[in-house]
């Protein structure tokens, strides 16, 4: 058993992992303040310029209380979100972006399925979807509100249309670098068909898929965001009708407090999606070790 | 040591073979030919190659670059048909390792073993078992539940090994497999694949640009000439028990074929 003994051997030298230096409480602390830091400073930056342009006074109307400070926005948006309609506005505005995300989603992975595996639907249909994808969301409101009229399907209808296209455009990417090699091994296995598209194509394309669904969420939320300034639906609290609200009245402390929360929405949404695109790419072996 | 030379295409007659010939062979290819369109025109990768393999007889192919060693396994594998002549296997089970282990990176390494198992339809509680006991004969008990990119490349080309093994097949196509591993790792997996061989009885196809390797492993070693790919040699490898890489008896054998590969390759440089 000479072979086996250096075959056990060769295994483990190989892979013996760095020498433990540090406990893992210490890492993970140090991982979490290395993940922290850039944010606290890019919050920092962003104060400091907005403080720089007030101070900059530069139309010479500080006193109207036209541009504010942020000591005077912040307290502002900590108001609102304790009284008055900045929570059920957030609520009624994610509602809308989570159901036109998912119908985008089934839409984008039921049309990019079919143009991928039918080849005379994707020579007619390939330049369509990419086309979809670079018209501006806005341009579909005439034609969606001619449709149906001031409501929420105008919305999701745009919604839809802004984001699908990333989605369906993912997932044909995805099935088209299938690696080929990977594709043998599992012929020669005896996948074929659905099973074939199950275990091979559709997991290889995941990588893709995900970088599909991050663009599509951000165009579904430029989306929802045009469409609730656009379409105003009485009655109902949105991000976008507290934003018409407050422009109609001048009042810039609840216009910006508005503006920060989409913003952070948005960049609180797409870190959800960075992080599962890192867990997939983490499992496959996709990531430097030095990096991650 | 006794080399039976055949220095001429054996165009009709199957033999030069270790083993003896009166059982029907796993493999036999009959004037085979394979024509490639490219932009240019026809080319010619394989032209009316005959070749049979015998019943747990391990062929070694090996041929300078451009003598169709690729296209001649996926003919056997089924992933391609020839463009005239016949692929015979008898109904036998043929798997197929390449250079790249190729397993899939989503999947650990016994779940790429369990999938081989489940494509041909195998029932679950038999997969884990089958799976434990393939772990354990490429050595890599308690590895299972790794992924593909935290094994070493000479483990991962053991799991596609054990994948293949998975598929039953009870003919094992090797496409250059220990080509892109170290010389250590390459000598003892000649050990591993050896004694595999003989606990399953299989029959191997292994193609090899490594006259050493094909000296080392083959019972029969055959040289193939390049554009078109022909037989144009064949060496039967009498057994004296296990040969060594370094042993003179390895070393003779992989000179003759050395030097029947350079004259090969010479008639391409005028």
């Amino acid at each position: 058993m000479a072979t086996d003994q250096a075959l056990h051997g060769l295994d483990s030298l190989e892979l013996s992992d760095a020498a433990p230096g540090e406990s893992q409480a210490a890492r993970l602390g140090r991982k979490a303040w290395a993940k922290t830091w850039p944010k606290l400073l890019a919050v920092a930056l962003v104060l400091a310029v907005w403080q720089l342009f007030y101070l900059s006074d530069f139309r010479g109307d500080t006193a109207d209380h036209l541009l504010q400070s942020p000591a005077e926005v912040l307290p502002n948006l900590w108001q609102q979100l304790q009284h008055g309609p900045l929570l059920q506005a957030i609520g009624n505005s994610m509602q809308r972006a989570v159901v036109g995300y998912a119908l985008a989603l089934a839409f984008g992975v039921v049309i990019g399925a079919l143009v991928s595996r039918i080849p005379p639907l994707r020579a007619a249909t390939g330049s369509i979807i990419t086309g979809l994808q670079t018209m501006p969301s806005i341009a579909w409101f005439p034609f969606a509100i001619i449709l149906f009229g001031a409501t929420d399907a105008t919305i999701l209808f745009v919604i839809v249309l802004g984001s699908a296209p990333s989605i369906a455009n993912a997932m044909i990417a995805g099935v088209d670098y299938t690696p080929p090699l990977l594709l043998r091994a599992g012929k020669v296995m005896g996948l074929r068909g659905l099973s074939l598209y199950w275990h091979l194509i559709l997991p290889s394309s995941l990588p893709a898929f995900m970088a599909g669904m991050k663009q599509a969420w951000a165009f579904a939320w430029r989306s929802l965001m045009a469409g609730e300034l656009v379409v105003q639906i009485p009655g109902v609290a949105s991000l976008g009708v507290l934003l018409n609200s407050d422009q109609d009245q001048l009042d810039m402390a609840s216009t910006i407090s508005v503006m920060i929360v989409i913003l952070i929405i948005g960049i609180v949404v797409d870190g959800l999606f960075s992080k599962a695109d890192l867990a997939i790419r983490n499992r496959r072996g996709l990531l430097d070790p030095a990096l991650a | 040591m006794s080399v039976s030379t055949r220095a001429t295409p054996p165009a009709a007659e199957p033999g030069a073979s270790a083993v003896p010939a009166d059982k029907p062979p796993a493999v036999a290819l009959t004037e085979v030919s394979k024509a490639y369109r490219t932009g240019r025109g026809e080319l010619l990768a394989l032209d009316k190659v005959s070749m049979t393999i015998a019943d747990g007889e391990f062929v070694c192919i090996i041929g300078a670059s451009g003598c169709g060693k690729s296209t001649l396994l996926n003919l056997v594998a089924g992933l391609d048909r020839p463009t005239s002549g016949t692929v015979e296997t008898g109904g036998r089970r043929v798997g197929l390792m390449f250079q790249e282990p190729a397993l899939f990176p989503w999947l650990s390494a016994a779940r790429n073993i369990e999938l081989a198992l489940r494509a041909r339809g195998v029932p679950r509680q038999a997969r884990r078992d089958i799976t434990r006991e393939l772990l354990h004969a490429v050595r890599l008990d308690g590895f299972g539940d790794k992924r593909p990119h935290e094994l070493s490349g000479g483990m991962r080309q053991r799991v596609a090994m054990a994948r293949a093994l998975a598929q039953d097949a009870d003919v094992l196509l090797m496409d250059e497999p220990f080509g892109a591993l170290d010389a250590m790792t390459r000598d003892l997996l000649h050990d591993e694949l050896e004694r595999i061989c003989a606990e399953r009885m299989l029959t191997v196809a292994f193609v090899t640009h490594n006259v050493r390797e094909a000296a080392r492993l083959g019972d029969r070693v055959v040289v193939l000439s390049s554009r078109p790919g022909k037989v144009i040699a064949e060496f039967a490898v009498p057994r004296h028990g296990p040969r060594r890489i370094d042993s003179a008896e390895v070393a003779q054998l992989a000179a003759t074929l050395t030097d029947q590969l350079r004259e090969e390759m010479g008639r391409h440089g005028n």
